[in-house]
């Protein structure tokens, strides 16, 4: 793997994302996420399941997606949006090079910004390392992961990622996903809380795989999509001034 | 030889054809790719840069086909047209960062060299936000330039420019391809092709207009039909004198003026002067009628 990973790319690609206006959008949900746990240990609610429903229902549905949409658009869409890619594509990297790398970045950020919160939410929430910590953290990890592999590719496919990622989101994984029990083998957010609730095992999480099919379709969707993507950033073409 | 060869090329988008049916070969030196704006010149270079498949036709850069061929990047350098680079870099970082992508031994030396070919090297630690139009320019030929490219393509690159900034960048271009590299580039302004460069691409909805070099190109410009606009004391009496020359095929008068057609641009615009002192006139005005490229080029198209 480390030779597909392009250090200048990575190094570009960081600092591009972390310095757009929209970056300080990563910090604001998994902040929302530390100060409500915080609270709520502090309120002592009665309710037992509160730091499974805070860290699995918040975090996974809304603080895990919401944050690898964004991060998952930003690291390549933004340019491929703005136009400077071409100054990367006009280089003889391998467009393999340019998907994994950026989709790395992406990783790693999202990671940053949503598993260590996870973790540090559910040390505090369960007052230590326990099973339910240790298993959001996982989750969050798996869930960067595959996350970011189908924005990757959402951002090659189309100019309107984030609008796309959000009705998967919202239409998909928070309609369907309820309402429709197949629906829950092609979720993101399932394939998280099944890797969470491996080591968690705990039901107020609400997943509803086993870890053995969450591997392989978790696997499986991510190597599709960003073998997909790379394929789509090979026939990357720009428009000229057609007549 | 050639490095860059199209055989009967085409492009369309569903109904809309850009690019119709062209042929050629451009070798070593500079070349100008001219032609009004929407002529389809960014369509041909970004097919020639590998940025867009031909729908029809044969297309090789240094003998390979561009098209999905990354490694095509380590002969040919290109400079497009897109103001947007990665604006939060300093100049120096993003050839360096260039530099690094095409995996150069040295690329600090590199990107030093590239660096001082533009004559950026005082305001290369800028950041690129802070400079203008003609500065990101010159820093994104540096960048194509780094790794020392056999073939260079500048889409529309003296845009921006102000005038001494133009002629420096001419007179890079120049030297390069007198140095042995390919210089292809885009421009819809005829003054900047002709200082520039002696073979020409015209190219005009698509088509490949006129094909060549300039001076050729030009003379078959000039030798066309010419029409002047003749402000006189006398517009008649010069009309009624100028009807009896060879090379004047039609006189009209008009409540501007005396609007003469001629077929030799050069022997009408020598005898003018005399024919007017001759019969007494006094001459007060005159301007070309046709001049603008669109009239150039509608002739050159003509059939």
């Amino acid at each position: 793997m480390s030779g597909i990973i392009n250090g200048t790319v990575a190094k570009i690609t960081f600092r591009a994302t972390m310095g757009r206006k929209r970056a300080f959008l990563f910090a604001i949900t998994p902040l929302i996420l530390l100060v409500v746990t915080a609270l709520l240990k502090l309120a002592n609610p009665e309710r037992a399941s509160w730091p499974a429903d805070i860290l699995g229902v918040f975090g996974f549905s809304v603080v895990l997606p919401l944050t690898a949409l964004i991060v998952g658009t930003s690291v390549l869409g933004a340019e491929i949006d703005d136009g400077s890619i071409v100054h990367l594509l006009a280089t003889p990297v391998r467009r393999s090079s340019v998907i994994i790398t950026k989709f790395a970045v992406a990783v790693v950020l999202t990671m940053i910004f949503v598993a260590v919160p996870e973790l540090l939410a559910g040390l505090i929430a369960t007052g230590g390392v326990t099973r339910l910590a240790v298993g959001v953290f996982a989750g969050a990890i798996a869930g960067s992961v595959i996350y970011n592999a189908v924005f990757v590719l959402v951002s090659v496919l189309t100019t309107r990622a984030i609008a796309v990622g959000l009705l998967y989101l919202l239409v998909w994984e928070g309609l369907l996903g309820n309402l429709v029990s197949g629906a829950s083998e092609l979720s993101v957010g399932q394939y998280s809380l099944g890797v969470a609730n491996s080591i968690a095992r705990d039901p107020a999480l609400n997943a509803h795989l086993s870890l053995g099919t969450v591997v392989v379709a978790g696997s499986v969707v991510t190597v599709a999509a960003l073998a997909l993507a790379i394929r789509r950033l090979g026939a990357f073409s720009l428009k000229g001034d057609a007549a | 030889m050639s490095t860059i060869e199209l055989r009967n090329v085409s492009r369309w988008y569903g109904n809309v054809v850009a690019i119709n049916d062209i042929s050629m070969s451009v070798g070593s030196g500079v070349t100008g790719l001219l032609g009004p704006n929407g002529a389809g010149k960014s369509t041909l270079l970004h097919m020639i840069a590998g940025f867009l498949p031909p729908s029809r036709g044969e297309l090789t850069v240094a003998g390979q086909p561009p098209w999905r061929n990354a490694g095509l990047f380590r002969t040919v350098g290109l400079v497009p047209e897109h103001p947007s680079v990665y604006a939060f870099l300093t100049g120096a970082e993003f050839v360096r960062a260039t530099a690094r992508l095409h995996e150069l031994p040295d690329p600090d030396a590199a990107a030093r060299r590239a660096i001082g070919i533009v004559q950026m090297a005082d305001t290369q630690d800028r950041k690129i936000t802070t400079y203008s139009k003609g500065m990101r320019q010159r820093i994104k030929v540096a960048a194509a330039l780094v790794h020392n490219p056999e073939v260079l393509l500048l889409d529309e690159p003296f845009n921006g420019m102000d005038p001494r900034q133009r002629l420096h960048m001419m007179d890079l271009l120049h030297s390069l391809g007198a140095s042995g590299r390919t210089i292809l580039f885009s421009s819809h302004i005829l003054e900047e092709v002709e200082r520039l460069s002696g073979t020409i691409q015209v190219m005009v909805a698509g088509r490949l207009a006129a094909s060549g070099d300039f001076r050729a190109i030009r003379r078959l410009m000039t030798s066309r039909p010419h029409v002047f606009l003749v402000r006189t004391s006398d517009d008649r009496l010069l009309g009624a004198t100028l009807i009896g020359r060879p090379a004047v095929t039609g006189v009209e008068l008009t409540p501007r003026g005396l609007q003469v057609r001629t077929s030799d641009y050069g022997t009408f615009t020598r005898e003018l002067a005399g024919l007017t002192r001759d019969a007494n006139i006094r001459l007060r005005e005159l301007l070309p009628a046709d001049e603008s490229l669109e009239s150039v080029f509608a002739y050159l198209i003509a059939p």
